[in-house]
């Protein structure tokens, strides 16, 4: 398998699938000419032209709004917001209109569209650029939410988004672009929506996290491992649909369980997995659910206070190690 | 046509003010570049290199109370308005001395004391909250403007059209004012808006407008002039378009691909500050002696705002959570 980073294997899930279905077409700012502005679209304009791939004006809402228009107009529309924090302009398109539609008119329209949105902190991009809203778009039915690690996730689930016929927001992290790893070449190589990913195998605990916070996982287990705490890595891959099934299963093994979340922790997004894994399997729980949250502040953006905001590899370990020596 | 003379339309210690700041803007924001380049500055940085004469130009024309309002690329509108050097930069460095703390950073300063209300890094979002601090200002009698300035690339949001409307329609004094430098990111005002003539926008609202020489301080300064006045007598909205043009990329995480040199060039040599300090000279305002001394006191200043950000504490972990509520 060829080695690459995950703004790549974006890029050439993209481009298979553009490649495989002419009705798939992409707009958004910046997304033709200049490339993207983490240049996931790179090349696409050359090989596609402007009849497939455009440039916005800076109007989110309707850049949404169109997609939602063309998807019902038979294409397979690829909108990209330049960062998922203007996903707030267009949360009217998004909640009002792309989630509700098929299950308002009685199930008579398929809506199959894709947003991509990178999004996440940790660059100094202050409180209105750092945001991770992905607990948001978890919270409405109607629409996937797919958030990939590695990768090999970011292809495998960006082409599943592309030929689900439901609406998927497809979250990407800014500070994975440059991540690398192995990605399969195969172009009929997918990866399912609703299944998470066990990306470390362990006995004593199972830590569940997502996108940059299953590699700060990895990293965290690495460490326990040298104490002899080991631990099971879960990634969720998909946040809608969840697949609690693979997290519970794994919990009723090792017993305990610590959740890493980058969002905010009042409702974020491991309040609902805690829950579902005490219903899942309360019996077989030898401590409580941990969470390790960002911190409930809007982003300050001077690099000492960020540090405090967003979990780190330190605080994962501290909570486990927590939660291994917890007696009940 | 002979151009009006200088002093005709302002005092000679006000004009010279006015390119000392020029001039303290430039060597503020090429510091910054070198600031990112180390690695002191993090983050976003958008410079405000080349469009100099709409700050200097519009705040000169303004009264001290009136209102400012501005995207990210905002340095220069409030160190013109008076915020401090060495603040801005400690804000920039993410120190506890800067202006909010380190709290905001480059695309978030505020300055209320001077009226200063805010840098905004949502394309679009100080629309509304200009037309909200006119109805204020009105409601209060005060008596202030509100001049919000913004970009080419942000008329194409919802939130531009609905406070044209809203302004015109409750009758509010608010002065728009949009920075045209010919592109959002990459992306040219052509090819983003489909009456590329921004000031023509406002027919739809019954707004009068004007186009002006973005370029030219005392063309800027003359337009604001006129539409403050306007605004503050009718209490009603007016918009000015000054055409300029960046000389950096969009942030310092652009290499400017999209734009050619000889474009950039073409631009460059119309270049503000030189064009101003060639009027200042020839009216006999400033000598050359003068003008070496002004970037000298620029460049003097500008060193000591980097060395009290360098020399500033870091904000206290605790105070991450202070802020959030009154
Ligand atoms: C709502 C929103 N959409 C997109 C962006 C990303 N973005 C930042 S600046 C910018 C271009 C804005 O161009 P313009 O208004 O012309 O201002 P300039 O940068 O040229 O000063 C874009 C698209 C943003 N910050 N906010
Ligand atoms: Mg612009």
């Amino acid at each position: 398998m060829p080695e690459m980073t995950y703004r790549d294997a974006l890029n050439l899930a993209l481009k298979e699938e553009m490649r495989r279905d002419p009705s798939i077409v992409v707009w958004g700012e910046d997304v033709a000419l200049y490339e993207g502005s983490f240049k996931v679209s790179r090349g696409l304009l050359a090989e596609f032209g402007e009849e497939r791939v455009l440039d916005t004006p800076i109007s989110e809402n309707t850049i949404i709004g169109v997609a939602v228009g063309a998807a019902m107009g038979g294409l397979r529309p690829v909108a990209e917001l330049m960062t998922v924090n203007f996903a707030l302009l267009a949360m009217d398109q998004i909640i009002d209109h792309m989630t509700k539609i098929r299950y308002m008119f009685g199930g008579q329209v398929n809506l199959p569209m894709v947003i991509r949105a990178p999004g996440g902190g940790g660059s100094q991009l202050a409180a209105q650029h750092s945001q991770s809203l992905e607990t948001y778009f978890m919270h409405a039915p109607g629409m996937r939410v797919a958030y990939p690690a590695t990768p090999a996730d970011a292809k495998g689930l960006l082409k599943t988004a592309i030929r689900d016929n439901n609406p998927v927001m497809f979250l990407e992290h800014e500070l994975l672009y440059n991540s690398k790893g192995e990605v399969p070449d195969d172009p009929e190589s997918l990866v399912p929506f609703g299944k998470c990913d066990v990306k470390r195998s362990g006995t004593d605990i199972t830590i569940v996290a997502y996108a940059r916070m299953t590699i700060l996982a990895l990293q965290a287990a690495e460490e326990l491992a040298k104490e002899n705490i080991s631990c099971e890595v879960v990634d969720l891959r998909t946040l809608a649909p969840l697949d609690a099934e693979t997290f519970v299963a794994s919990v009723k093994k090792t017993g305990r369980a610590v959740v890493v979340e980058e969002c905010w922790k009042t409702c974020g997004l491991g309040g609902e997995i805690a829950t579902r894994i005490y219903d899942g399997c309360f019996d077989s729980l030898r401590a409580p659910v941990r969470r390790v949250s960002g911190l409930d502040v809007p982003m300050p953006y001077s690099r000492k206070l960020e540090k405090l905001c967003i979990p780190q590899v330190a605080d994962i370990v501290a909570v486990v190690k927590e939660t291994m020596a917890a007696k009940y | 046509m002979k151009e009006t003379s200088l002093r005709a339309i302002l005092p000679d210690h006000e004009l010279v003010r006015m390119y000392e700041q020029m001039v303290l803007c430039r060597e503020f924001e090429e510091s910054c570049a070198e600031q990112y380049t180390k690695g002191h500055i993090t983050g976003f940085l958008h410079l405000y290199s080349g469009q100099e004469a709409v700050a200097v130009g519009s705040t000169h024309a303004l009264h001290k109370d009136d209102y400012i309002l501005s995207a990210y690329r905002e340095h220069a509108q409030a160190i013109v308005r008076g915020a401090e050097p060495r603040r801005v930069m400690a804000e920039l460095f993410g120190k506890a001395t800067g202006i909010c703390k380190g709290k905001g950073g480059s695309m978030h300063l505020f300055a209320p004391e001077l009226a200063f209300m805010g840098g905004y890094a949502i394309v679009g979002g100080q629309f509304p909250i200009a037309v909200g601090l006119a109805f204020a200002s009105k409601f209060r009698k005060e008596g202030r403007i509100a001049a919000c300035f913004f970009g080419d690339g942000a008329v194409n949001q919802g939130t531009f059209h609905e406070s044209l409307n809203w302004a015109r329609l409750w009758e509010l004094p608010v002065l728009f004012v949009c920075e045209n430098n010919a592109y959002g990111i990459g992306t040219s005002v052509e090819r983003s808006s489909a009456l590329a003539d921004i000031h023509k926008r406002t027919c739809g609202y019954d707004i009068p407008s004007v186009r002006v020489d973005g370029m030219d301080v005392m063309a800027v300064h003359a337009a604001v002039k006129w539409g403050a006045e306007w605004v503050r007598e009718q209490n009603r909205p007016y918009l000015i378009e000054a055409l300029t043009y960046r000389f950096r990329g969009h942030s310092m995480a652009d290499p400017g691909k999209y734009r050619s040199a000889a474009e950039v060039e073409l631009w460059k040599a119309r270049d503000p500050l030189p064009a101003f300090a060639i009027r200042l000279i020839e009216e006999g305002i400033v000598t050359q002696a003068e003008l070496g001394a002004i970037k000298q006191e620029s460049i003097a200043i500008v060193q000591e705002a980097v060395t009290f950000a360098e020399e500033s504490p870091w904000p206290e972990d605790g105070s991450v959570w202070e802020d959030i509520y009154a």
